[in-house]
Protein backbone atom coordinates (compact mmCIF):
# COMPACT_ATOMS: atom_id res chain seq x y z
CA UNK A 1 0.00 0.00 0.00
CA UNK A 2 2.12 2.85 1.26
CA UNK A 3 5.56 3.16 -0.20
CA UNK A 4 8.14 1.72 2.12
CA UNK A 5 10.34 4.80 1.88
CA UNK A 6 7.75 7.02 3.54
CA UNK A 7 8.00 7.10 7.31
CA UNK A 8 4.49 6.88 8.68
CA UNK A 9 3.32 7.12 12.26
CA UNK A 10 2.35 3.46 12.10
CA UNK A 11 5.88 2.43 11.21
CA UNK A 12 7.29 4.63 13.97
CA UNK A 13 4.92 3.08 16.49
CA UNK A 14 5.74 -0.41 15.21
CA UNK A 15 9.45 0.33 15.61
CA UNK A 16 8.80 1.53 19.16
CA UNK A 17 6.95 -1.68 19.96
CA UNK A 18 9.81 -3.76 18.56
CA UNK A 19 12.03 -1.78 20.92
CA UNK A 20 9.63 -2.54 23.78
CA UNK A 21 9.80 -6.28 23.03
CA UNK A 22 13.59 -6.41 22.91
CA UNK A 23 14.55 -3.78 25.49
CA UNK A 24 14.27 -6.11 28.56
CA UNK A 25 16.26 -8.82 26.81
CA UNK A 26 19.00 -6.34 25.90
CA UNK A 27 19.04 -5.01 29.48
CA UNK A 28 19.50 -8.54 30.84
CA UNK A 29 22.33 -9.19 28.43
CA UNK A 30 24.13 -5.92 29.15
CA UNK A 31 23.82 -6.26 32.93
CA UNK A 32 25.11 -9.81 32.88
CA UNK A 33 28.49 -8.28 31.98
CA UNK A 34 28.31 -5.48 34.55
CA UNK A 35 30.88 -5.70 37.33
CA UNK A 36 28.55 -4.08 39.88
CA UNK A 37 26.10 -6.13 41.87
CA UNK A 38 23.70 -3.43 43.02
CA UNK A 39 24.08 -0.26 41.01
CA UNK A 40 22.20 0.37 37.81
CA UNK A 41 25.27 2.22 36.58
CA UNK A 42 27.95 0.62 34.47
CA UNK A 43 31.01 -0.28 36.53
CA UNK A 44 33.08 -2.04 33.95
CA UNK A 45 32.99 -5.20 31.92
CA UNK A 46 33.25 -8.43 33.83
CA UNK A 47 32.69 -12.12 33.28
CA UNK A 48 32.48 -12.88 36.99
CA UNK A 49 28.73 -13.62 36.94
CA UNK A 50 29.27 -16.19 34.24
CA UNK A 51 32.11 -17.67 36.26
CA UNK A 52 29.96 -17.95 39.38
CA UNK A 53 27.11 -19.34 37.28
CA UNK A 54 29.19 -22.13 35.80
CA UNK A 55 30.51 -23.06 39.25
CA UNK A 56 26.99 -23.16 40.69
CA UNK A 57 26.15 -26.78 41.46
CA UNK A 58 22.53 -26.04 42.36
CA UNK A 59 21.84 -24.37 39.03
CA UNK A 60 23.54 -27.22 37.21
CA UNK A 61 21.54 -29.96 38.95
CA UNK A 62 18.34 -27.92 38.45
CA UNK A 63 19.13 -27.72 34.74
CA UNK A 64 19.65 -31.50 34.63
CA UNK A 65 16.27 -31.99 36.37
CA UNK A 66 14.56 -29.68 33.87
CA UNK A 67 16.14 -31.34 30.85
CA UNK A 68 15.22 -34.82 32.15
CA UNK A 69 11.62 -33.74 32.67
CA UNK A 70 11.38 -32.04 29.29
CA UNK A 71 12.96 -34.85 27.28
CA UNK A 72 10.93 -37.65 28.87
CA UNK A 73 7.64 -35.70 28.87
CA UNK A 74 8.07 -34.58 25.26
CA UNK A 75 9.17 -38.06 24.15
CA UNK A 76 6.09 -39.74 25.61
CA UNK A 77 3.82 -36.92 24.44
CA UNK A 78 5.15 -37.10 20.90
CA UNK A 79 3.91 -40.69 20.63
CA UNK A 80 0.63 -40.24 22.51
CA UNK A 81 -0.14 -36.84 20.97
CA UNK A 82 0.50 -37.97 17.41
CA UNK A 83 -1.62 -41.08 17.91
CA UNK A 84 -4.38 -38.93 19.36
CA UNK A 85 -4.27 -36.45 16.47
CA UNK A 86 -4.40 -39.26 13.89
CA UNK A 87 -7.22 -40.98 15.77
CA UNK A 88 -9.22 -37.77 15.97
CA UNK A 89 -8.75 -37.13 12.25
CA UNK A 90 -9.66 -40.67 11.20
CA UNK A 91 -12.57 -41.74 13.27
CA UNK A 92 -15.97 -40.49 14.13
CA UNK A 93 -17.56 -41.73 17.32
CA UNK A 94 -20.00 -40.69 19.96
CA UNK A 95 -18.33 -38.40 22.47
CA UNK A 96 -15.66 -37.23 20.02
CA UNK A 97 -16.49 -33.60 20.73
CA UNK A 98 -16.07 -34.25 24.44
CA UNK A 99 -12.79 -36.12 23.88
CA UNK A 100 -11.40 -33.31 21.77
CA UNK A 101 -12.61 -30.69 24.23
CA UNK A 102 -10.91 -32.42 27.16
CA UNK A 103 -7.73 -32.98 25.14
CA UNK A 104 -7.37 -29.28 24.34
CA UNK A 105 -8.37 -28.11 27.82
CA UNK A 106 -4.74 -27.70 28.98
CA UNK A 107 -4.23 -25.07 26.25
CA UNK A 108 -6.91 -22.90 27.81
CA UNK A 109 -7.20 -23.60 31.53
CA UNK A 110 -4.75 -21.56 33.62
CA UNK A 111 -1.72 -23.50 34.82
CA UNK A 112 -2.57 -22.82 38.44
CA UNK A 113 -5.88 -24.69 38.11
CA UNK A 114 -4.21 -27.71 36.51
CA UNK A 115 -1.44 -27.59 39.12
CA UNK A 116 -3.89 -27.52 42.03
CA UNK A 117 -5.98 -30.36 40.61
CA UNK A 118 -2.92 -32.53 39.99
CA UNK A 119 -1.59 -31.96 43.51
CA UNK A 120 -4.95 -32.82 45.09
CA UNK A 121 -5.24 -35.94 42.96
CA UNK A 122 -1.71 -37.16 43.67
CA UNK A 123 -2.21 -36.57 47.39
CA UNK A 124 -5.54 -38.39 47.42
CA UNK A 125 -4.04 -41.48 45.80
CA UNK A 126 -1.00 -41.13 48.09
CA UNK A 127 1.61 -40.98 45.32
CA UNK A 128 4.81 -39.45 46.73
CA UNK A 129 5.85 -36.29 44.84
CA UNK A 130 9.06 -36.61 42.85
CA UNK A 131 10.67 -36.01 39.48
CA UNK A 132 8.34 -38.71 38.15
CA UNK A 133 5.18 -36.89 39.19
CA UNK A 134 6.41 -33.71 37.47
CA UNK A 135 6.99 -35.67 34.26
CA UNK A 136 3.59 -37.33 34.44
CA UNK A 137 1.83 -33.98 34.87
CA UNK A 138 3.90 -32.26 32.16
CA UNK A 139 2.76 -34.92 29.70
CA UNK A 140 -0.82 -33.63 30.08
CA UNK A 141 -0.07 -30.25 28.51
CA UNK A 142 2.75 -31.42 26.20
CA UNK A 143 0.28 -33.93 24.74
CA UNK A 144 -2.26 -31.22 24.03
CA UNK A 145 0.19 -28.87 22.29
CA UNK A 146 1.70 -31.62 20.14
CA UNK A 147 -1.77 -32.89 19.17
CA UNK A 148 -2.86 -29.38 18.10
CA UNK A 149 0.19 -28.84 15.91
CA UNK A 150 -0.02 -32.33 14.37
CA UNK A 151 -3.78 -31.98 13.77
CA UNK A 152 -3.31 -28.79 11.82
CA UNK A 153 -0.78 -30.54 9.61
CA UNK A 154 -3.05 -33.57 9.15
CA UNK A 155 -5.72 -31.30 7.68
CA UNK A 156 -3.41 -30.37 4.81
CA UNK A 157 -2.33 -33.91 3.96
CA UNK A 158 -3.24 -35.88 0.89
CA UNK A 159 -5.20 -38.96 2.11
CA UNK A 160 -4.68 -40.63 -1.26
CA UNK A 161 -1.07 -41.50 -0.42
CA UNK A 162 -2.06 -43.69 2.49
CA UNK A 163 -4.86 -45.14 0.39
CA UNK A 164 -2.35 -45.96 -2.35
CA UNK A 165 -0.07 -47.71 0.14
CA UNK A 166 -2.99 -49.85 1.27
CA UNK A 167 -3.91 -50.66 -2.34
CA UNK A 168 -0.32 -51.71 -2.97
CA UNK A 169 -0.55 -54.26 -0.19
CA UNK A 170 0.75 -52.45 2.89
CA UNK A 171 -1.07 -53.32 6.07
CA UNK A 172 -2.64 -50.40 7.97
CA UNK A 173 0.21 -50.29 10.46
CA UNK A 174 2.83 -50.15 7.69
CA UNK A 175 0.79 -47.51 5.88
CA UNK A 176 0.75 -45.38 9.02
CA UNK A 177 4.40 -45.76 9.95
CA UNK A 178 5.91 -45.61 6.44
CA UNK A 179 3.57 -43.15 4.72
CA UNK A 180 1.59 -41.08 7.18
CA UNK A 181 4.22 -40.51 9.91
CA UNK A 182 6.97 -39.28 7.52
CA UNK A 183 4.52 -36.78 6.07
CA UNK A 184 3.65 -35.63 9.57
CA UNK A 185 7.27 -35.45 10.72
CA UNK A 186 7.72 -31.65 10.40
CA UNK A 187 4.52 -31.10 12.36
CA UNK A 188 5.51 -33.58 15.06
CA UNK A 189 8.92 -31.96 15.37
CA UNK A 190 7.45 -28.45 15.55
CA UNK A 191 4.99 -29.61 18.20
CA UNK A 192 7.80 -31.24 20.18
CA UNK A 193 9.87 -28.05 20.13
CA UNK A 194 6.91 -26.03 21.39
CA UNK A 195 6.17 -28.58 24.13
CA UNK A 196 9.85 -28.71 25.09
CA UNK A 197 10.04 -24.94 25.54
CA UNK A 198 6.81 -24.91 27.56
CA UNK A 199 8.02 -27.75 29.75
CA UNK A 200 11.34 -26.02 30.43
CA UNK A 201 9.43 -22.81 31.22
CA UNK A 202 6.79 -24.28 33.52
CA UNK A 203 6.87 -22.96 37.07
CA UNK A 204 3.43 -23.61 38.55
CA UNK A 205 2.73 -27.23 37.64
CA UNK A 206 6.28 -28.18 38.66
CA UNK A 207 5.98 -26.28 41.95
CA UNK A 208 2.86 -28.21 42.88
CA UNK A 209 4.09 -31.65 41.81
CA UNK A 210 7.78 -31.50 42.80
CA UNK A 211 7.58 -32.09 46.52
CA UNK A 212 11.08 -32.22 47.96
CA UNK A 213 12.26 -34.75 45.42
CA UNK A 214 13.14 -32.50 42.51
CA UNK A 215 14.10 -28.93 41.85
CA UNK A 216 13.73 -27.98 38.18
CA UNK A 217 15.29 -24.79 36.87
CA UNK A 218 12.23 -22.47 36.95
CA UNK A 219 11.73 -23.29 40.64
CA UNK A 220 15.36 -22.51 41.41
CA UNK A 221 15.24 -19.25 39.43
CA UNK A 222 11.94 -18.24 41.02
CA UNK A 223 13.15 -18.83 44.56
CA UNK A 224 16.22 -16.68 43.85
CA UNK A 225 14.67 -13.73 42.01
CA UNK A 226 11.69 -13.40 44.39
CA UNK A 227 13.95 -11.37 46.63
CA UNK A 228 15.30 -9.06 43.92
CA UNK A 229 17.98 -8.82 41.27
CA UNK A 230 20.65 -11.53 41.14
CA UNK A 231 23.43 -10.84 38.61
CA UNK A 232 24.26 -14.52 38.10
CA UNK A 233 20.62 -15.04 37.07
CA UNK A 234 21.24 -12.34 34.43
CA UNK A 235 24.08 -14.47 33.12
CA UNK A 236 21.86 -17.55 33.23
CA UNK A 237 19.17 -15.64 31.31
CA UNK A 238 21.60 -14.84 28.53
CA UNK A 239 22.65 -18.49 28.27
CA UNK A 240 19.04 -19.71 28.23
CA UNK A 241 17.81 -17.01 25.84
CA UNK A 242 20.61 -17.88 23.44
CA UNK A 243 19.60 -21.55 23.66
CA UNK A 244 15.93 -20.82 23.11
CA UNK A 245 16.76 -18.45 20.24
CA UNK A 246 18.52 -21.37 18.55
CA UNK A 247 15.55 -23.69 19.22
CA UNK A 248 12.99 -21.16 18.04
CA UNK A 249 15.10 -20.37 14.99
CA UNK A 250 15.05 -24.07 14.15
CA UNK A 251 11.30 -24.25 14.72
CA UNK A 252 10.51 -21.22 12.57
CA UNK A 253 12.82 -22.55 9.86
CA UNK A 254 11.00 -25.90 9.90
CA UNK A 255 7.65 -24.17 9.66
CA UNK A 256 8.85 -21.94 6.85
CA UNK A 257 10.25 -24.91 4.92
CA UNK A 258 7.13 -27.04 5.30
CA UNK A 259 4.93 -24.10 4.31
CA UNK A 260 7.01 -23.52 1.24
CA UNK A 261 6.88 -27.20 0.33
CA UNK A 262 3.13 -27.21 0.75
CA UNK A 263 2.87 -24.15 -1.46
CA UNK A 264 5.01 -25.84 -4.10
CA UNK A 265 2.90 -28.97 -3.98
CA UNK A 266 -0.43 -27.26 -4.03
CA UNK B 1 -14.38 -42.36 27.77
CA UNK B 2 -14.08 -42.40 23.99
CA UNK B 3 -13.31 -46.07 24.10
CA UNK B 4 -16.83 -47.20 24.86
CA UNK B 5 -18.49 -45.62 21.84
CA UNK B 6 -18.50 -47.52 18.54
CA UNK B 7 -16.56 -45.64 15.82
CA UNK B 8 -18.12 -44.52 12.58
CA UNK B 9 -15.62 -43.99 9.77
CA UNK B 10 -15.75 -40.63 8.05
CA UNK B 11 -17.11 -41.26 4.56
CA UNK B 12 -15.21 -39.98 1.54
CA UNK B 13 -12.24 -38.01 2.83
CA UNK B 14 -10.61 -40.64 4.97
CA UNK B 15 -11.76 -43.42 2.68
CA UNK B 16 -13.29 -45.63 5.34
CA UNK B 17 -9.85 -46.52 6.58
CA UNK B 18 -11.35 -47.34 9.95
CA UNK B 19 -13.37 -50.16 8.46
CA UNK B 20 -10.46 -51.60 6.62
CA UNK B 21 -8.10 -51.37 9.56
CA UNK B 22 -9.32 -54.49 11.32
CA UNK B 23 -12.34 -56.69 11.14
CA UNK B 24 -13.22 -55.43 14.58
CA UNK B 25 -13.80 -51.77 13.97
CA UNK B 26 -13.15 -50.52 17.46
CA UNK B 27 -9.55 -51.72 17.65
CA UNK B 28 -8.05 -48.84 15.66
CA UNK B 29 -9.69 -46.00 17.57
CA UNK B 30 -9.02 -47.64 20.92
CA UNK B 31 -5.35 -48.18 20.09
CA UNK B 32 -4.88 -44.62 18.83
CA UNK B 33 -7.08 -42.70 21.25
CA UNK B 34 -7.05 -44.98 24.28
CA UNK B 35 -3.63 -44.24 25.83
CA UNK B 36 -3.90 -40.44 25.58
CA UNK B 37 -7.55 -40.59 26.69
CA UNK B 38 -6.66 -42.65 29.73
CA UNK B 39 -3.86 -40.25 30.61
CA UNK B 40 -6.16 -37.25 30.37
CA UNK B 41 -8.89 -39.02 32.31
CA UNK B 42 -6.51 -39.86 35.15
CA UNK B 43 -4.54 -36.63 35.32
CA UNK B 44 -6.98 -33.99 34.13
CA UNK B 45 -10.62 -35.05 34.31
CA UNK B 46 -10.59 -36.92 37.62
CA UNK B 47 -8.36 -34.31 39.34
CA UNK B 48 -10.66 -31.49 38.20
CA UNK B 49 -13.73 -33.36 39.47
CA UNK B 50 -11.83 -33.95 42.69
CA UNK B 51 -11.20 -30.25 43.32
CA UNK B 52 -14.85 -29.61 42.50
CA UNK B 53 -15.69 -32.07 45.25
CA UNK B 54 -13.31 -30.74 47.89
CA UNK B 55 -14.32 -27.16 47.08
CA UNK B 56 -17.68 -28.22 48.50
CA UNK B 57 -16.17 -29.35 51.81
CA UNK B 58 -16.16 -26.32 54.13
CA UNK B 59 -12.92 -25.44 55.85
CA UNK B 60 -10.98 -28.40 54.48
CA UNK B 61 -7.36 -28.26 55.55
CA UNK B 62 -4.57 -30.69 54.87
CA UNK B 63 -4.36 -33.35 57.55
CA UNK B 64 -7.69 -32.57 59.16
CA UNK B 65 -10.79 -34.75 59.02
CA UNK B 66 -13.34 -33.48 56.52
CA UNK B 67 -16.86 -32.47 57.52
CA UNK B 68 -20.04 -32.54 55.43
CA UNK B 69 -20.67 -30.73 52.16
CA UNK B 70 -21.58 -27.05 51.93
CA UNK B 71 -21.03 -23.87 49.98
CA UNK B 72 -19.03 -22.09 52.70
CA UNK B 73 -15.81 -22.04 50.64
CA UNK B 74 -17.59 -20.18 47.87
CA UNK B 75 -19.29 -17.83 50.32
CA UNK B 76 -15.88 -17.06 51.81
CA UNK B 77 -14.88 -15.56 48.43
CA UNK B 78 -17.61 -12.94 48.96
CA UNK B 79 -15.78 -11.47 51.93
CA UNK B 80 -14.58 -7.94 51.07
CA UNK B 81 -10.90 -8.81 51.30
CA UNK B 82 -11.28 -11.62 48.73
CA UNK B 83 -13.70 -9.68 46.56
CA UNK B 84 -10.99 -7.04 46.27
CA UNK B 85 -8.60 -9.76 45.03
CA UNK B 86 -11.19 -10.86 42.43
CA UNK B 87 -11.74 -7.26 41.35
CA UNK B 88 -8.01 -6.66 41.09
CA UNK B 89 -7.55 -9.82 38.99
CA UNK B 90 -10.28 -8.64 36.61
CA UNK B 91 -8.76 -5.16 36.48
CA UNK B 92 -5.30 -6.55 35.66
CA UNK B 93 -6.77 -8.77 32.95
CA UNK B 94 -9.01 -6.07 31.42
CA UNK B 95 -6.37 -3.36 31.59
CA UNK B 96 -3.65 -5.46 29.99
CA UNK B 97 -6.10 -6.65 27.31
CA UNK B 98 -6.91 -3.04 26.37
CA UNK B 99 -3.23 -2.09 26.42
CA UNK B 100 -2.35 -5.08 24.21
CA UNK B 101 -5.16 -4.19 21.80
CA UNK B 102 -4.23 -0.49 21.67
CA UNK B 103 -0.52 -1.16 21.20
CA UNK B 104 -0.86 -4.35 19.17
CA UNK B 105 -3.35 -3.18 16.55
CA UNK B 106 -1.05 -0.58 14.93
CA UNK B 107 1.82 -3.07 14.90
CA UNK B 108 -0.34 -5.79 13.30
CA UNK B 109 -1.77 -3.25 10.84
CA UNK B 110 1.68 -2.09 9.87
CA UNK B 111 2.94 -5.68 9.55
CA UNK B 112 -0.02 -6.89 7.49
CA UNK B 113 -0.56 -3.91 5.21
CA UNK B 114 2.39 -1.54 5.23
CA UNK B 115 5.61 -3.43 5.94
CA UNK B 116 7.88 -4.33 3.00
CA UNK B 117 6.43 -7.50 1.52
CA UNK B 118 9.77 -9.25 1.23
CA UNK B 119 10.52 -8.94 4.93
CA UNK B 120 6.99 -9.42 6.21
CA UNK B 121 7.30 -13.02 7.45
CA UNK B 122 10.65 -12.35 9.04
CA UNK B 123 9.33 -9.20 10.76
CA UNK B 124 6.36 -11.11 12.16
CA UNK B 125 8.62 -13.88 13.46
CA UNK B 126 10.91 -11.25 15.00
CA UNK B 127 8.00 -9.78 16.92
CA UNK B 128 6.86 -13.09 18.41
CA UNK B 129 10.36 -14.46 18.99
CA UNK B 130 10.52 -13.33 22.65
CA UNK B 131 7.64 -15.74 23.35
CA UNK B 132 10.12 -18.57 22.99
CA UNK B 133 12.19 -17.35 25.92
CA UNK B 134 11.35 -18.10 29.52
CA UNK B 135 8.36 -16.09 30.75
CA UNK B 136 9.93 -16.10 34.20
CA UNK B 137 13.12 -14.48 32.96
CA UNK B 138 11.23 -11.95 30.84
CA UNK B 139 9.31 -10.86 33.93
CA UNK B 140 12.53 -10.83 35.93
CA UNK B 141 14.14 -8.52 33.37
CA UNK B 142 11.58 -5.85 34.26
CA UNK B 143 12.80 -5.84 37.88
CA UNK B 144 16.16 -4.55 36.66
CA UNK B 145 14.37 -1.90 34.62
CA UNK B 146 11.69 -0.76 37.05
CA UNK B 147 13.37 -0.83 40.48
CA UNK B 148 14.10 2.54 42.01
CA UNK B 149 17.81 2.43 41.12
CA UNK B 150 16.93 0.74 37.83
CA UNK B 151 17.47 1.41 34.16
CA UNK B 152 14.26 3.42 33.71
CA UNK B 153 15.10 5.89 36.46
CA UNK B 154 18.63 6.26 35.10
CA UNK B 155 17.08 7.24 31.78
CA UNK B 156 14.54 9.53 33.48
CA UNK B 157 17.39 11.20 35.35
CA UNK B 158 19.23 11.88 32.08
CA UNK B 159 16.04 13.45 30.70
CA UNK B 160 15.58 15.35 34.00
CA UNK B 161 12.25 13.68 34.60
CA UNK B 162 11.15 12.91 38.16
CA UNK B 163 12.11 9.37 39.25
CA UNK B 164 9.29 6.82 39.48
CA UNK B 165 8.93 4.00 41.95
CA UNK B 166 6.96 1.57 39.82
CA UNK B 167 8.29 -1.76 41.02
CA UNK B 168 5.86 -3.50 43.41
CA UNK B 169 2.93 -1.41 42.21
CA UNK B 170 0.02 -2.29 39.88
CA UNK B 171 1.71 -0.16 37.19
CA UNK B 172 4.54 -2.70 37.01
CA UNK B 173 1.98 -5.50 36.74
CA UNK B 174 0.26 -3.78 33.79
CA UNK B 175 3.62 -3.27 32.06
CA UNK B 176 4.68 -6.86 32.70
CA UNK B 177 1.39 -8.41 31.57
CA UNK B 178 1.25 -6.27 28.44
CA UNK B 179 4.82 -7.23 27.64
CA UNK B 180 4.08 -10.93 28.18
CA UNK B 181 0.98 -11.17 26.01
CA UNK B 182 1.42 -8.51 23.30
CA UNK B 183 2.92 -11.01 20.82
CA UNK B 184 -0.19 -13.22 21.01
CA UNK B 185 -2.40 -10.23 20.26
CA UNK B 186 -0.25 -9.12 17.32
CA UNK B 187 -0.16 -12.66 15.92
CA UNK B 188 -3.95 -13.04 15.98
CA UNK B 189 -4.66 -9.52 14.68
CA UNK B 190 -2.12 -10.03 11.91
CA UNK B 191 -3.88 -13.22 10.76
CA UNK B 192 -7.12 -11.25 10.68
CA UNK B 193 -5.76 -8.13 8.96
CA UNK B 194 -3.93 -10.19 6.36
CA UNK B 195 -7.29 -11.40 5.07
CA UNK B 196 -8.69 -7.89 4.84
CA UNK B 197 -10.35 -7.26 1.49
CA UNK B 198 -8.42 -4.25 0.17
CA UNK B 199 -10.94 -3.71 -2.65
CA UNK B 200 -13.45 -2.62 -0.05
CA UNK B 201 -11.07 0.08 1.15
CA UNK B 202 -10.43 1.21 -2.43
CA UNK B 203 -14.13 1.29 -3.16
CA UNK B 204 -14.74 3.33 -0.02
CA UNK B 205 -11.96 5.73 -0.99
CA UNK B 206 -13.46 6.09 -4.49
CA UNK B 207 -16.78 6.91 -2.93
CA UNK B 208 -15.18 9.68 -0.91
CA UNK B 209 -14.64 8.09 2.51
CA UNK B 210 -11.92 9.71 4.58
CA UNK B 211 -9.13 7.45 5.89
CA UNK B 212 -10.70 7.72 9.34
CA UNK B 213 -14.09 6.58 8.00
CA UNK B 214 -12.43 3.75 6.06
CA UNK B 215 -10.70 2.57 9.20
CA UNK B 216 -13.71 2.64 11.53
CA UNK B 217 -16.33 1.53 9.01
CA UNK B 218 -14.40 -1.11 7.04
CA UNK B 219 -11.12 -2.20 8.64
CA UNK B 220 -12.41 -2.51 12.19
CA UNK B 221 -15.69 -4.32 11.39
CA UNK B 222 -13.84 -6.68 9.02
CA UNK B 223 -11.28 -7.58 11.69
CA UNK B 224 -13.74 -7.68 14.59
CA UNK B 225 -13.58 -11.49 14.94
CA UNK B 226 -9.79 -11.26 15.22
CA UNK B 227 -10.06 -8.44 17.73
CA UNK B 228 -12.48 -10.53 19.80
CA UNK B 229 -10.29 -13.63 19.62
CA UNK B 230 -7.08 -11.77 20.50
CA UNK B 231 -8.69 -9.84 23.33
CA UNK B 232 -10.25 -12.89 24.94
CA UNK B 233 -7.05 -14.91 24.70
CA UNK B 234 -5.00 -12.13 26.30
CA UNK B 235 -7.73 -11.68 28.91
CA UNK B 236 -7.66 -15.38 29.84
CA UNK B 237 -3.87 -15.53 29.97
CA UNK B 238 -3.62 -12.37 32.08
CA UNK B 239 -6.42 -13.45 34.43
CA UNK B 240 -4.58 -16.64 35.39
CA UNK B 241 -1.06 -15.23 35.41
CA UNK B 242 1.05 -15.84 38.47
CA UNK B 243 4.62 -14.87 37.66
CA UNK B 244 4.15 -11.20 36.71
CA UNK B 245 1.99 -10.15 39.70
CA UNK B 246 4.31 -12.03 42.06
CA UNK B 247 7.64 -10.72 40.76
CA UNK B 248 6.61 -7.20 39.74
CA UNK B 249 3.50 -6.45 41.78
CA UNK B 250 4.69 -7.10 45.31
CA UNK B 251 2.38 -7.45 48.27
CA UNK B 252 -0.14 -4.92 46.95
CA UNK B 253 -0.90 -6.94 43.79
CA UNK B 254 -2.44 -10.12 45.16
CA UNK B 255 -4.51 -11.71 42.39
CA UNK B 256 -6.51 -14.92 42.16
CA UNK B 257 -3.61 -17.13 41.03
CA UNK B 258 -1.42 -15.95 43.89
CA UNK B 259 -4.27 -16.43 46.34
CA UNK B 260 -4.78 -20.01 45.13
CA UNK B 261 -1.02 -20.64 45.31
CA UNK B 262 -0.97 -19.44 48.93
CA UNK B 263 -3.83 -21.75 49.92
CA UNK B 264 -1.83 -24.77 48.78
CA UNK B 265 1.86 -23.95 49.09
CA UNK B 266 1.65 -21.10 51.61
CA UNK B 267 1.20 -21.36 55.36
CA UNK B 268 -2.63 -21.48 55.39
CA UNK B 269 -3.11 -24.86 53.68
CA UNK B 270 -6.82 -24.22 53.22
CA UNK B 271 -7.34 -26.70 50.41
CA UNK B 272 -11.12 -26.39 50.34
CA UNK B 273 -11.02 -22.61 49.90
CA UNK B 274 -8.19 -22.90 47.37
CA UNK B 275 -10.21 -25.40 45.35
CA UNK B 276 -13.25 -23.12 45.38
CA UNK B 277 -11.08 -20.26 44.07
CA UNK B 278 -9.71 -22.58 41.42
CA UNK B 279 -13.22 -23.55 40.31
CA UNK B 280 -14.16 -19.87 40.08
CA UNK B 281 -11.11 -19.24 37.89
CA UNK B 282 -11.99 -22.20 35.64
CA UNK B 283 -15.57 -20.91 35.43
CA UNK B 284 -14.41 -17.39 34.48
CA UNK B 285 -12.14 -18.78 31.78
CA UNK B 286 -14.88 -21.09 30.45
CA UNK B 287 -17.21 -18.10 30.26
CA UNK B 288 -14.62 -16.18 28.23
CA UNK B 289 -14.15 -19.21 25.94
CA UNK B 290 -17.90 -19.49 25.44
CA UNK B 291 -17.92 -15.82 24.40
CA UNK B 292 -14.98 -16.44 22.08
CA UNK B 293 -16.71 -19.37 20.39
CA UNK B 294 -19.90 -17.38 20.03
CA UNK B 295 -18.49 -14.09 18.76
CA UNK B 296 -14.88 -14.78 17.78
CA UNK B 297 -13.50 -16.07 14.53
CA UNK B 298 -12.57 -19.66 15.28
CA UNK B 299 -10.45 -20.05 12.18
CA UNK B 300 -8.25 -17.16 13.30
CA UNK B 301 -7.61 -18.85 16.61
CA UNK B 302 -6.79 -22.26 15.21
CA UNK B 303 -4.58 -20.84 12.48
CA UNK B 304 -2.48 -18.80 14.86
CA UNK B 305 -2.18 -21.54 17.44
CA UNK B 306 -0.14 -23.58 14.98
Amino acid sequence: MASSAKVTWQSLLAATMYGFMYFPIIVLAVYSFNASRYSAGWEGFSLKWYRSLFQDQRIFSALIDSLTIAFVAVGVSAVLGTMMAIGLAKYRFRGKGLYRGVAYLPLIIPDIAIAVATLVFLTSVAVPLSLGTIIVSHIVFCLAYIAVVVSSRLQNLDPNLEEAALDLGANPFQAMVRVLIPQLAPGILAGCLLAFVLSMDDLLISSFTAGGGANPLPLEIFSRVRTGVKPDINALSVVLITASALISGAAEYLRYRSERRQRELG
Amino acid sequence: MADSAPPKPIPPVWTQLGERLTPRRWLGPVALLGPAGLWLLLLLVIPTLLILEISLVPGLRLGQPAGGYGLDNYLQILQPVYLRVMGRSLLFALGSTLLCLGLGFPVAYWLALMSPRRWRNLLLVAFILPLWTSSLLRAYAWITILRSSGVLNTIFQLLSLPPQNWLNTPTAVFIGLTYSFLPYMVLILYASLEKLDLRLLEAAADLGATPRQQFWQITVPQTLPGIAAGSLLVFIAALGDFVVPTLLGGASSMNISRLIYNQFLGPTRAWGFGSALSMVLILAVSLAIALLLKYGDRSTVTETSQ
